[in-house]
């Protein structure tokens, strides 16, 4: 198997392995940002080019640099391979104009985004981006769209990452959706605003990395962060079942699909792909309709973790191993 | 004298018909291709003459037929990318118009050289007239027997397929355009696989300019070495140059490569030195995506060595000091040229042109446009031309296809080279009173407030 080595941490992976994903393989802060590569979908990626890395050895057998950076996400990786993400620095700064070029036509109007909260764009801007954006000029706009009546787009938030529109093409048989016009006005749409009209379309939504597309059952009704994600299951003949609902309360606000910590949904056990269908994501709105396995991990960085008691122990121990090391580092 | 090997029966008249170009020495090359040489032997020859693609990146192209993956019982094609579109190139133009069954016999050669059975002509959608200047020649070479089934009896069959493109100037990247042929959006694909590997419907393909093509007729005709005896180094034969811009005789021409760029421009041989006596400024040398270069560095490089109309003479130097041959597209320009206006045309092209797939360059080039907007408005800050210079740099080499470079170059090169004159229209916008009414009488949007 090739050896690859990323910011100085080497792993073997399987032949044919991304360099992006033989970092998540390896975990942790070296994992390159990822805004449209989606591990469940194929020929996703190499776009919104925030997952670029210097590739410093090209392999054992031709250890030339490659000479421009690379999308980790499509670059396989090869014997002896040396790859720079967060170690270089001149790879950051590039990463940084990546994010800029993301935002300049973001309308960043977060605080009545129903993505806010659990927006890729969001994270990405907070990790790699700069406090303030040189753009001085008018944002693009579009209008509203209904995409039939459970899908809201707001096309003015859309980064352009394709995902929704290998969804369309990879999910829901006959195809209705896609990209029209080009350049910096190219826009996400169904032909003549028809509804997608499959089961399995409301996938669009999870896919999603910013608030383009939204869940008009949940629009407006709660931040994200005032609701509590349980896990629950029921058994359902047109996907794997498996979700994630959101409450308030005793009430469902929103049912999606489990996501990972890449923001990409969970296989179920038996190996059956994460995407739920339409039935359970809009129709099944009462607790009674679902097993509750339990209250859902968030990662404690998420803003939807506050105040969650499933966190709380370990914040607890957190503190006091906090509070040791200090009073070590004072005495 | 200039070296004429392409277009050295043009001054024939009714060239265009089968007729004249059949008396003419017309289709020797297939013939002698398919008679007495086999796939191999052309294909060394060609690598023989050191031809470099003329498209504009210069690879050298028996090195890319050689590539070709020959995978059994998959089929192989060729694509002639005819999708002309740089800004100031119209050499292909002029060698289909002229001579259309040069075209045609250098398809049927180089395909018999790659085994394809069938190839496509992909045109740029403006270029319709020439479709039918084209088609015609294509039944011709039918109704001669050049093409179709058992060419000449010895067994090859060939077809050639013409393909009329949309008119986007990325549909003249080699993976965008084989997206387009295949029917689909015009994006480019992402890298690898490469067409020689997975190109059209997935199979092998090589995709070739038009020119290049061309050139392979006088290869197999006079033989490899004594095309490779023309040029200097590892410039090979001759290039067509358009030549637009201030000068006497704009048009194209051919050269041999090696021509310095001072005798280019001044003699009467070719564009006849500068219009109305004026001086010249500036010169972009090889298509609007390539550096533009300040008179002083076309004419003679950094080292003071003249510089030559080859691939190495005009790259001398990098980018600091040098350019590329690019696909020839020569534009002069003289003293009373603003590089500054210059270059917002070049923005607003690059800008309506990205495809919108990768990130750096959809909203890249949109936001150089609207800065060039802002300074020649009048309301540029010198901080503006900083930032200029940070977009193209963050643009450069992180996008899928060359697009995104061929937009940061030319806005690094005028900054590199012009800084002062962007200084000038930003500390003194009275100066450029005229810009107002140029945006009127040209009927462009309104200034941003």
């Amino acid at each position: 198997m090739p050896k690859v080595t990323i910011d100085g941490q080497t792993i073997e992976a399987p032949e044919g392995t991304t360099i992006l994903e033989a970092a998540r393989m390896i975990g942790g802060p070296i994992v390159p940002p990822a805004m449209c590569y989606y591990s469940k979908l194929k020929t996703t990626g190499g776009y919104c080019r925030t997952c670029i890395v210097n590739v410093t050895k090209g392999s054992e057998k031709d250890p030339r640099p490659m000479p421009k950076p690379v999308p980790s996400c499509r670059q396989t990786i090869m014997d002896g391979m040396e790859v720079q993400g967060i170690t270089s620095p001149d790879l950051l700064e590039a990463r940084a104009g990546v994010v800029e070029f993301l935002l300049i036509n973001h309308p960043l109007d977060c605080p009545i985004c129903d993505q806010a909260g659990e927006c890729d764009l969001q994270d990405l801007s907070y990790n790699h981006g700069k406090e303030k954006s040189r753009y001085e000029f008018p944002r693009r706009t579009f209008d509203m769209v209904d995409i039939g009546d459970k899908i809201k787009l707001h096309m003015n938030r859309c980064i352009l990452c394709y995902r929704c529109v290998k969804v369309a093409e990879q999910l829901c048989p006959g195809r209705v959706h896609g990209v029209i016009s080009r350049g910096d006005v190219s826009e996400i749409s169904t032909y003549i605003q028809n509804a997608v009209d499959n089961e399995m379309s409301g996938n669009v939504i999870d896919v999603c990395p910013v608030g383009a597309l939204t869940d008009k059952t949940f629009r407006f009704k709660s931040r994200v962060w005032f609701t509590k994600p349980m896990d629950a299951h029921r058994n359902c003949d047109k996907c794997c079942g498996r979700v994630a609902l959101w409450l308030v309360g005793e009430d469902v606000f929103r049912v999606t699909g489990r996501k990972d910590k890449y923001g990409e949904l969970e296989d179920a056990p038996d190996g059956r792909q994460g995407w739920i269908c339409n039935e359970c994501r809009f129709e099944k709105k009462s607790k009674s309709d679902w097993v509750i396995e339990g209250p859902r991990q968030i990662a404690r960085q998420s803003v939807i973790s506050q105040n969650h008691y499933e966190q709380l122990k370990q914040l607890k121990i957190d503190i006091s191993r906090q509070k040791l090391l200090l009073e070590k580092a004072h005495n | 004298m200039a070296k004429k090997i392409l277009l050295k029966n043009d001054h024939i008249p009714g060239i265009q018909s089968y007729d004249v170009y059949r008396a003419n020495g017309g289709y020797a090359s297939v013939e002698k291709a398919l008679k007495s040489m086999t796939p191999e032997t052309v294909l060394e020859e060609v690598k023989k003459s050191g031809l470099r693609g003329r498209g504009g990146a210069g690879f050298p192209t028996g090195m890319k037929w050689g590539f070709l993956a020959k995978p059994p019982g998959v089929a192989r094609y060729l694509v002639c990318n005819a999708d002309e579109s740089e800004p100031g190139t119209f050499k292909d133009r002029y060698l289909m118009e002229r001579i259309p069954h040069l075209l045609v016999e250098g398809m049927i050669t180089s395909s018999f050289a790659l085994g394809a059975e069938t190839s496509y002509i992909y045109i740029r959608g403006e270029y319709y007239y020439i479709l039918r200047i084209l088609e015609k020649a294509i039944e011709e070479a039918y109704a001669n027997g050049w093409l179709g089934k058992n060419i000449l009896g010895t067994g090859f069959s060939h077809d050639v397929y013409m393909h009329i493109g949309a008119g986007a100037y990325i549909c003249g990247e080699e993976t965008a355009l084989l997206e387009s042929l295949e029917g689909k959006r015009g994006n480019p694909r992402i890298k690898p696989p490469f067409p020689a590997v997975a190109g059209l419907y997935g199979c092998p393909t090589v995709v070739n300019n038009v020119e290049t093509i061309a050139a392979v007729v006088p290869i197999i005709n006079d033989g490899g070495e004594a095309y490779a005896a023309i040029g200097i180094g590892k410039s090979t034969g001759t290039k067509l140059i358009s030549a637009s811009g201030h000068i006497n005789k704009p048009g194209v021409y051919e050269i041999e490569l090696g021509v310095p760029v001072e005798e280019f421009i001044y003699s009467d041989e070719y564009c006849g030195g500068m219009r109305n006596g004026k001086k010249l400024k500036a010169v972009v040398a090889g298509g609007s995506s390539v550096p533009i270069l300040p008179a002083d560095l076309i004419l003679k490089t950094a080292k003071g060595e003249p510089r030559l109309m080859s691939y190495e003479s005009l790259g001398d130097g990098g980018f600091v000091s040098g350019t590329m041959l690019g696909s020839g597209g020569f534009i002069v320009m003289d003293e009373d040229t603003s590089i500054v206006k210059n270059l917002y045309t070049f923005t607003r092209f690059y800008h309506h042109e990205s495809c919108g797939q990768c990130s750096p360059c959809r909203e890249g080039t949109g936001w150089m446009e609207k800065i060039m907007h802002k300074i020649l408005d009048g309301h540029g800050t010198l901080n503006d031309i900083d930032l200029l210079w940070d977009i193209q740099s963050k643009i450069e080499g992180k996008t899928i296809c060359p697009l995104g470079e061929a937009a940061a170059w030319p806005v690094a090169a005028a900054i590199r080279h012009f800084r002062s004159e962007f200084e000038n229209y930003v500390k003194n916008p009275s100066s450029i009173r005229d810009v107002k009414h140029y945006f009127r009488v040209n009927n462009l949007e309104p200034a941003l407030n």
